[in-house]
């Protein structure tokens, strides 16, 4: 302590001289990583020979960012950051009261979420809504459900999957294929999908029922890759690399449909315009009723014994197995149960793209998922949805940067940028809030009254 | 007090190519406290997981109310009541008291756990107070506290306690022997108990067992040992508590 403020007396000007330094020596380093990556391009001209095209003032941009980000960080962030810490841990012994709109977060979250597609109808307009209902909300809604499913397994259970995308894939392909080969509707195919996929988790618990750790995360990856070789080389039945195209929109439970020829066409109904708008609405509503679902199961099960087993598996499985837990169905429940919500996401996904392809279930989607879990705190529902929203609104916002163009020229592409600035987020998140968005463990039981022990006592860890 | 409870017959357990245990015999009766002392790596906390199932003794057999429970998976062995503190303590650190005490009780899915928890809350009255505090927060003495609580949980025929005195000040030490003891008392609960402490263990046990080398070298009733000059060079002498 008494460190910290001599460093803030003497160091007016000290401070200053070092975070130039350090602004300088991060220029030069960026001034090495970038001068290849960025500073030259090559492209092929009309008669197939390399260009080598010189971008000094893209790569002059790098730097100024680095060196001048450097700066501010050293200069001020931290300071700031030190400041806030000593303050914070100056006030955290006296609980405050949480504010009404704090305590009901949720409800209030989930009703302006009910009425937020009609909103963007009035604000702009029943096509004007579409990006917003789609791009933001169903985009937003899918990875909150993904990263609810994952969260089942990872945040709770402490099972690292790197491979989540499977079940994603499973579940989309089972729609895609089946409605296609049986014409089976979305709402049979739905349940069948999260079986399915429920049925591939199984399968991959089994034989890693003995890992932890690393060792699960790598063979939980290289299953998610096998998933997508699969899908990619099984031509006769997935198409490959072609994806599967034409697949059913849904309907709403079979009484209205959204095809444009069919007689009970919701607009037709409704005597409304044709717009694609409803559609998207409908399924805003589909993915928040499934998001929800996933919440809820969630919620009532950390309640259940096999909820409580899971989060005691994640801290110690020695003591679990001799307070008679049996560790192996323990572990396949979880598995199963997190991949059948990944699996309903993955059909919700095929039938609101009409389009799946194994492009769509890279590995980057498993890690993005997981990024949000951990990001939002490991077992939180609403961290996790508060990092889904950050992470996943702040990249689609990108596309929206247009001004941007103005800044780094006319041929500068936002979306390029996003993985960047996706990671730059985390950094930010995990030096701000290391124990991700809502840190603390909400205890699921109380004998008689609450009593609130802060979450910022509880350091991570064990013992 | 003649009807034996656990019965450790020849049991041998390796890890890897290292014997731990080389032919141990052992045996525990109903309504009994039973101790096992000897020096840092006896093989004594070997004895109590083999016991436990994992790792599982390689030859011998170990018979547990009148059935063999050698080759059992931890957790079925866990189903017949037998509740281990295992060395260590292992609580569940981020999961309050409170949750820590409905881990314990889930072999019954709860049934019982209002009316138990009181018990250990009479039995343990730091842990109420500290009910909603998470298991990794607590000092050393009240996790220890934790861990036999929740061990009792589970309603066990057998409790098996792996140092419960470690690290702990001497008051508490007292607090958690009269504890079992009362447990011994007043429910009739069958004890084995693993202790550094002899002196406390010898006298609080019925009977007691000396391990050196993964092997029982000496048994008696606690007051024999107590006595006896071997045992008092190598395990009391200078170590009196
Ligand atoms: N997981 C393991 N792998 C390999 N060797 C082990 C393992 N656990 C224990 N051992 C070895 O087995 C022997 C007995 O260990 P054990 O833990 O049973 O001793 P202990 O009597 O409980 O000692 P202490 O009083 O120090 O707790 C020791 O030599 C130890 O090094
Ligand atoms: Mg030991």
């Amino acid at each position: 302590m008494a460190n910290i403020s001599n460093t803030h007396e003497s160091a007016g000007g000290n401070l200053t001289a070092r975070a130039l330094r350090e602004g300088f020596y991060a220029g030069v380093i960026s001034l090495g990583l970038f001068v290849l990556f960025v500073g030259l391009e090559t492209t092929q001209n009309i008669r197939n020979e390399l260009v080598l095209n010189q971008r000094w003032g893209l790569l002059a941009v790098f730097v100024i960012v680095a060196a001048v980000g450097r700066f501010l960080s050293v200069a001020y962030l931290r300071p700031w950051l030190a400041a806030r810490k000593a303050a914070a841990s100056a006030t955290a012994s006296t609980e405050t009261e949480e504010s009404f709109f704090k305590r009901n977060f949720s409800k209030i979250a989930i009703v302006a979420l009910i009425f937020y597609p009609p909103l963007m109808v009035v604000l702009f307009g029943v096509q004007g809504s579409l990006k917003w209902v789609d791009n933001f909300g169903i985009q937003i809604l899918i990875y909150v459900m993904l990263a609810w499913g994952l969260n089942i397994v990872v945040g709770l259970a402490g099972l690292l999957d790197l491979g989540y995308v499977a079940f994603y894939a499973v579940g989309a392909y089972s729609y895609a294929l089946l409605s296609q080969y049986f014409g089976l509707s979305f709402w049979v195919l739905l349940p069948l999908a999260g079986i399915l996929a429920a049925f591939w988790g199984m399968i991959l618990g089994f034989p890693v029922l003995r890992l932890k750790g690393d060792y699960l995360a790598i063979v939980t990856l290289a299953f998610g890759e096998i998933i997508r070789l699969v899908l990619i080389n099984w031509t006769e039945v997935t198409k490959g690399t072609f994806g599967v195209s034409g697949i059913p929109k849904a309907s709403v439970f079979g009484i209205w449909s959204f095809d444009v020829s069919a007689p009970n066409n919701f607009a037709k109904v409704f005597e409304l315009p044709m717009s694609s708008a409803y559609y998207k609405i409908f399924l805003f509503y589909l993915i928040l009723a499934l998001a929800l679902l996933t919440a809820y199961v969630t919620i009532r099960l950390r309640r259940m014994p096999i909820g409580r087993a899971w989060e005691a598996l994640r801290e110690d499985e020695i003591a679990c197995r001799s307070l008679g837990i049996n560790t192996v169905t323990t572990k396949l429940t979880a598995f199963a149960i997190g991949a059948m919500f990944g699996g309903f996401a993955g059909s919700f996904f095929a039938v609101r793209q009409g389009f799946v392809s194994p492009e769509s279930f890279v590995f980057l989607e498993s890690a993005i998922i997981l990024a949000i879990v951990v990001l939002g705190g490991m077992g939180s529902l609403i961290g996790i949805a508060v990092a889904a929203v950050v992470m996943v609104g702040g990249t689609e916002l990108l596309r929206e940067m247009t001004f941007l163009k103005s800044i780094f020229g006319p041929d500068f592409t936002p979306e390029l940028y996003r993985m960047l600035i996706f990671g730059l987020a985390m950094v930010v998140v995990m030096v701000l809030k290391p124990r991700g968005f809502v840190g603390s463990r909400e205890p699921t039981a109380f004998l008689k009254e609450r009593k609130n022990v802060s979450g910022s006592f509880t350091k991570e860890g064990h013992g | 007090m003649s009807d034996t409870l656990l019965s450790v017959q020849g049991v041998e357990t390796y890890y890897g190519n290292i014997r731990a245990l080389g032919g141990v015999n052992v045996d525990v009766k109903k309504g009994e406290i039973v101790s096992l002392i000897g020096a840092n790596g006896a093989g004594k906390s070997t004895l109590m997981m083999t016991i436990c199932g994992s790792p599982q003794a390689r030859t011998g057999t170990i018979t547990f109310d009148g059935e063999d429970i050698t080759r059992l998976p931890t957790h079925l062995i866990a189903r017949r009541r037998i509740a281990q503190s295992p060395e260590g303590r292992r609580i569940f650190p981020r999961m309050t008291v409170y949750e820590n005490l409905q881990m314990g009780a889930s072999l019954d899915n709860l049934k019982y756990f209002d009316e138990d928890v009181e018990k250990i809350f009479t039995l343990f009255p730091r842990l109420k107070e500290r009910q909603a505090q998470r298991g990794g927060t607590l000092s050393g003495g009240e996790q220890q506290m934790l861990s036999i609580g929740r061990a009792l949980m589970a309603r066990p025929k057998l409790l098996l306690l792996d140092e419960p005195s470690l690290g702990l000040a001497p008051l508490i030490i007292r607090q958690i022997f009269d504890a079992i003891k009362v447990l011994n008392e007043e429910q009739g609960l069958t004890v084995f108990l693993v202790e550094q402490n002899a002196f406390a263990a010898l006298k609080l046990s019925h009977r007691a067992y000396v391990m050196v080398n993964g092997q029982v070298t000496m048994s008696g009733s606690g007051k024999e040992l107590l006595a006896n000059p071997e045992v008092r060079a190598a395990y009391l002498e200078g170590g009196r508590h």
